[in-house]
């Protein structure tokens, strides 16, 4: 593997991550990390529709005209997804009644349609396809953080197997049913921007308006 | 009649696109630094999911559906799997249409709508309504009323957030969360306070 495509594949991950730095993508990260395998799922379905539409586009990139590229990319994105959507109809039906319209939502997700527009219009076919796949792990390393964080801590289980034991079984364990709920995502996210923030000082933004001191009344 | 506010009022809050489906985030978060631009867009989201809701179930239930081309001598036909595509064409077909008839006949409303109309082909609120709409099997009615319900709680909770963040510029936020991340949390509360809808029944 040459630095070129290792840095490809592994700058998506934190540094470059869609999802906490570039803001793509949110909706699935957030709708369905209520337990660990649906969140599973969608990340490898994710990955695998990113990693083929950016090879496919690339592929074509020369004929297709400019004007109307985008309904082009929507198609080949479109017919992938619809692949995702049946295989996971015929060999899991039950995670594809929980992830619901969401498998169908990867058309419109922003990661898929701009790394297509972004990185596959102008590269060959290889790199395209590392490059989706390189967004895609790092799509899910947050999916699968947050869902790992939420089912354990809401349920008191991981993959449906009970890790903590709870009150109501007789154990210590009470469970949290604040991360069961839609927002609690929201915060998780946020703690996670946090977190990577503190850490890479350069990606914190400025704020409008500085709080300070221009006049001082004594009181005393 | 009933019925209808009932399923008017649900899309409106109770299941609302933004704060509850988490749908059409990206642009949620990106373009609520102020309430005028988010007004803007929300309109132009009401206006476009009113047409395309409905536009995309005619076509399921007159093509797309197992049974639905009974009238064509094709009664064992079922076209349902190529739905997502056929529904996402509708969406980018119906975008490019109403941006040109705007252009030519409601100039106005076209240089205020302008730089949002590409975008929200690519709002998943928009492809997420159509999905809800199938796997809910609503009617024709029902799917206008939805549309437009859908539209504008999506609308009403993008300016809600647009009004927040225009006060939260003068706070003092700790350097790491500065501009995203205080915005996920002031959008979690928000999808908190929603969720003290749900259970409402009329």
């Amino acid at each position: 593997m040459t630095t070129e495509t290792r840095k490809v594949l592994l700058e998506p991950l934190i540094v470059n991550n869609p999802i906490i730095v570039q803001i793509l993508g949110i909706c699935s990260a957030l709708a369905i990390t209520s337990k660990l395998a649906p969140a599973v799922i969608m990340s490898i379905a994710l990955t695998a529709v990113t990693a083929c539409s950016n090879a496919a586009i690339s592929a074509i990139r020369h004929y297709i005209p400019n004007n109307i590229r985008i309904i082009v990319q929507m198609t080949i994105i479109a017919s992938l997804v619809i692949v995702v959507d049946q295989v996971l109809r015929a060999f899991a039906p039950e995670i594809s009644k929980q992830l619901s319209v969401f498998v169908g939502l990867i058309i419109t997700n922003c990661i898929v349609l701009g790394r297509a527009e972004g990185f596959a219009m102008k590269n060959p076919v290889w790199p395209s396809f590392v490059d989706g796949l390189g967004q895609g792990l790092g799509y899910s390393l947050i999916l699968i953080a947050l869902g790992a964080t939420r089912e354990l801590t809401g349920f008191g289980s991981l993959w449906g197997h009970a890790i903590l034991p709870l009150v109501s079984d007789g154990g210590w364990y009470r469970p949290n049913s604040l991360m069961t709920l839609a927002p609690s995502a929201f915060f998780l996210v946020a703690g996670i921007i946090w977190a990577v923030r503190t850490w890479k000082r350069d990606q914190q933004e400025q704020a409008d308006y500085r709080i300070q001191v221009v006049h001082r009344t004594e009181t005393q | 009649m009933e019925h209808y506010v009932n399923l008017a009022l649900r899309a409106l809050f109770v299941e609302n696109l933004a704060l509850s489906f988490f749908l059409g985030m990206c642009t949620f978060l990106a373009i609520s630094k102020k309430v005028e631009t988010s007004l803007g867009l929300g309109i132009a989201v009401i206006v476009v999911q009113t047409i395309t809701v409905p536009a995309n179930n005619l076509i399921y239930n007159h093509l797309l559906r197992a049974g639905a081309l009974e009238w064509a001598g094709l009664g064992e036909v079922d076209l349902s799997f190529l739905g997502l595509i056929t529904y996402i064409g509708t969406v980018a077909a119906i975008v490019q249409i109403l941006e040109m008839f705007l252009d030519r006949y409601v100039p106005a409303l076209y240089n205020a709508l302008g730089i949002f109309l590409p975008l929200i082909t690519v709002n998943c609120a928009i492809l997420g309504g159509t999905l809800f709409m199938v796997e809910r099997s609503y009617t024709f009615p029902e799917s206008v009323v939805y549309g437009f319900a859908s539209g504008a709680g999506w609308a009403l909770a993008i300016v809600l957030l647009a009004g927040i963040r225009e006060k939260l510029k003068y706070s003092d936020v700790p350097a790491g969360l500065q501009g995203l991340g205080i915005t996920f949390i002031a959008a979690g509360l928000m999808a908190m306070v929603f969720m003290a809808f749900s259970g409402i029944q009329l």
